[in-house]
């Protein structure tokens, strides 16, 4: 489990990241900080393994205060993926996913066997072991990249846009790849995306955020589709836009219609 | 020619002293000038004061340098130690903010994630920063060595071996065989020490080669 506890964050400047927010996103499960750029949601991310220290407030795991581990400890117990994967480019792909073990200091030999299990687990060929970053395409990255952050079974995962700079067939495949992870391991994610489409597939629990990381609202898929908070809330979600649909019926079929018009598909028989 | 081939010899004896007035001075720039370029990048108040020093220390002649050093470091003036010192001076002196710019071209991106991942600063900086900025390092030090090389020939005035005496006593004998051996063998070794870093360095960074 992984808590805010009113954390806030003001930088020198005087510009307010995080004004005040309080959060728990529960273990095992997908929690997913959607907003616009620039409304705080990477700052709270990164307030987790202690990239950033909150000015006010502070983030628990379980019962531990984060302010109190050794950062560098701590990042090793939190796997992270980030946008374009944040791959070492010097290091081959088995090599990059063998990062962490390597520096808790497992053997090269058993970092390398475990790595290679990863690769299949997030689907990429072994073939790929010997080769740099550099030589494969966006989607493949992105693999090693969640192949790295799961390599030290951790059992946080923070995911920072991981899938924002892959084309969308790509990026469809990746979020059904992660959907498939997360029922066969159980991890705690903590998941940010600008993308309410991304939200609503993958999230558990979905937290739609204001500038200064305000909480709009917080809850189901289900629950933020059937009563959207306020304005903002449903403005976000496309709701009186493309996310509003109709039922029209064509003889004894009935038939879902987007917010333009267009036909979406039938409605299954209902008993 | 025929100066040449009847002095082969001669000419692979200074061509090795010169290598070992060289070798050692290039290698001990670039072990200084990283930590001094890193203290630069990473302190950025002191960045401008730092290489503005560094760039004078260029500034100073070379003659003049070849024997005030002696006393500083006490050695003579035709110690081959104190051409080593000088021109390892000079070297520091482009080498330094070749290191600073280096550090500087290494992606924010990929520190922070080398920090997300758990890595303390120093196996970072060793790990990710230094081999990242391996291509302009490398640039760098490839100007230092042809530099220094070619700075080597100003100490055979001092009377330390070196392809410089080539010219030195081409001139005094009147030998213009030897004048130019000494030039031609000068460019001849630092183009041979280049391609030498070079292959090094795609050995050494095999990342930088096979991109795509």
């Amino acid at each position: 489990m992984i808590e805010f506890r009113s954390v806030g964050k003001t930088y020198p400047d005087g510009t307010i990241a995080v004004a005040d927010f309080s959060l728990i996103a529960p273990s095992g499960r997908t929690t997913v900080l959607v907003g616009s750029s620039g409304c705080g949601k990477t700052t709270l991310l990164r307030m987790v393994n202690r990239m950033v220290s909150p000015t006010s407030g502070s983030v628990w795991i379980d019962d531990l205060d984060v302010a109190t581990t050794d950062p560098v400890a701590l990042r090793r117990r939190i796997g992270y993926v980030m946008q374009n994967a944040g791959l070492l480019p010097h290091r081959k792909v088995i090599d990059n996913i063998a990062t962490v073990p390597r520096l808790t200091g497992v053997s090269k030999a058993a970092a390398h066997v475990r790595a290679l299990e990863l690769m299949d687990l997030v689907g990429l060929d072994r073939a790929m072991a010997g080769r740099y970053p550099g030589q494969l395409s966006g989607g493949q990255q992105q693999r090693v990249g969640v192949a790295r952050g799961l390599a030290a079974d951790p059992n946080i995962l923070l995911m920072d846009e991981p899938f924002g700079a892959v084309d969308p067939i790509v990026r469809a495949e990746l979020q059904q790849e992660l959907l498939r992870l997360q029922r066969e391991l159980h991890k705690t994610i903590l998941f940010i995306t600008h993308d309410i489409s991304e939200a609503l597939l993958l999230g558990d629990q979905i937290v739609i955020l204001r500038r200064g990381a305000d909480i709009a609202q917080a809850g189901s898929g289900l629950e933020i589709i059937a009563r959207p908070a306020d304005e903002f809330v449903a403005e976000f979600v496309g709701l009186g836009g493309e996310r509003q649909l109709d039922i029209r019926r064509v003889g004894d079929v009935e038939i879902v219609l987007d917010g333009s018009g267009r036909p979406l598909g039938q409605v299954s028989a209902r008993s | 020619m025929t100066w040449v081939l009847a002095n082969l010899g001669l000419i692979a004896e200074r061509s090795w002293s010169h290598l070992g007035l060289a070798v050692p001075a290039i290698v001990a720039a670039f072990a200084l000038s990283v930590p001094i370029g890193w203290f630069a990048q990473r302190f950025r108040w002191s960045r401008a004061a730092v290489l503005s020093l560094a760039g004078l220390l260029y500034a100073i002649p070379s003659l003049p340098l070849f024997i005030l050093l002696p006393t500083v470091i006490g050695t003579s003036v035709r110690d081959r130690l104190n051409v080593i010192a000088a021109l390892t001076l000079y070297g520091v002196a482009l080498m330094v903010r070749s290191v600073a710019d280096a550090l500087d071209a290494v992606g924010q991106e990929v520190v922070g994630a080398a920090t997300a991942l758990g890595y303390p600063a120093w196996r970072r900086f060793l790990g990710v920063e230094l081999p990242l900025a391996g291509p302009i390092l490398l640039a760098g030090l490839r100007v230092v060595a042809v530099s220094t090389i070619s700075l080597v020939t100003v100490s055979a005035l001092l009377g330390v071996s070196s392809l410089g005496m080539l010219f030195t006593d081409g001139f005094q004998r009147g030998i213009i065989a030897e004048v130019i051996t000494g030039i031609v063998a000068t460019v001849v070794l630092a183009l041979a020490v280049d391609g030498l870093l070079v292959l090094g360095g795609q050995i050494l960074m095999p990342w930088t080669r096979r991109t795509r």
